[in-house]
């Protein structure tokens, strides 16, 4: 565990006993390696996202060989789950989306939006209590993997030339203009996305587990034989807790919103406009 | 640089601020965003697949504005 906030949290710093508010830093997500190994002269240091990284993996595979390995016409029991969410991934973002062309690029859409939910998820597990998605170099992953899908796609799709004209040149616009818009547009949709893309996701897990710990630091920080200090730490507490619903509905929207924006990144690849 | 006269100074959680105002442009947008959805989902209750996706679309493009200007003080500040 890092983190001197905490640190200074667990050790019994309370309101009135002279010491401040241990606001929690940006160092709460900074782990220490549980264990090393080298190869090929190589040090990898194993911590606490990563395992959950191969959890969430473990988990989403798991559950979904579990769900379809003995697919039946009528669905029973956990294929129900598995279908729903199947279908949600495919109508309601591929095919939306991308129209018939989508099909092809469910089974990653899919893979994404489960493996994405369940990193955010870890955020309020009991005793995980992480959001992996919350270490930038996650995220970034994701989108440039996205990114290295759609570029080269939409050149193999419609033809280098018609595809950066599509994607720098918007249509019907007065010819002195394109001064202006390529490079706002060159801006905007080949070196910016990338970049939106993961931090939007990086953000929101960032904001939100920061948010749960200052509250739940403060719950324990305002404990203290005082009036004020009983009801500010209830106050913090009962926070901490209808935070923690907020997030799960911010870790299944921010899934959501990030598959949805890897589709339309791939429909602007497919579907010449 | 050393000739350098400091005539005023703003010290404190200047990233909170930042944060803040960085927060009012997005809030604005996330508020038309949704303020129209809705609007759109009474007038066409049967178009509400395709309105909810675009909603959720606009929105996540809005947000990243004042997400950007959370995770700016924490990247730039000591």
């Amino acid at each position: 565990m890092s983190g001197s906030a905490l640190l200074a949290a667990e050790s019994g710093c309370h309101l009135n006993s002279g010491c401040g508010f241990p606001a929690p830093d940006a160092t709460i997500f900074n782990y220490d390696a549980i264990f090393t190994f080298d190869i090929a002269g190589l040090t990898f240091h194993i911590s606490k996202p990563m395992v959950m990284l191969w959890v969430a993996a473990l988990v989403v595979v798991v559950f979904f060989v579990l769900a379809f390995r003995k697919a039946a016409i009528v669905p029973r029991g956990i294929q129900n789950i598995g279908e729903y969410g199947y279908l949600f991934v495919r109508d309601g973002i591929a095919r939306d989306t991308i129209g018939a062309k989508g099909d092809p690029f469910v089974p990653m859409l899919f893979s994404f939006f489960f493996f994405v939910w369940v990193l955010n998820f870890m955020s309020i597990v009991p005793f995980v209590q992480f959001p992996v998605t919350s270490r930038f170099a996650i995220p970034l992953a994701f989108a440039v993997l996205v990114y290295l899908l759609w570029v080269p796609l939409g050149v193999k799709r419609q033809g280098a030339g018609s595809f950066f004209k599509a994607m720098t040149m918007p249509p019907d616009v007065p010819k002195a203009m394109y001064v202006l818009l390529i490079p706002i547009e060159i801006l905007s949709n080949f070196i910016v996305r990338p970049f939106t893309h993961s931090v939007r996701l990086f953000a929101n897990m960032f904001a939100g587990h920061m948010l749960i710990v200052t509250f739940s630091v403060a719950t324990w920080y305002l404990l203290s034989p005082s009036v004020i200090g009983i009801l500010g730490s209830a106050a913090s507490f009962t926070v901490t807790v209808g935070l923690t619903a907020f997030e799960m509905l911010i870790q299944a929207l921010q899934a959501y919103v990030f598959t949805l924006l890897a589709a339309v990144y791939i429909n602007d690849a497919v579907n010449a406009h | 640089m050393s000739s350098m006269v400091t005539l005023s100074e703003v010290t404190g959680s200047l990233g909170s601020i930042g944060s803040g105002l960085a927060a009012i442009g997005p809030g604005i947008g996330v508020g038309i965003i949704f303020g129209q959805g809705v609007q759109a989902i009474a007038r066409q209750p049967e178009a509400y697949g395709v309105i909810r996706q675009n909603m959720i679309l606009g929105f996540a493009l809005t947000e990243a504005l004042a997400l950007i200007g959370f995770v700016a003080p924490f990247v730039f500040g000591k």
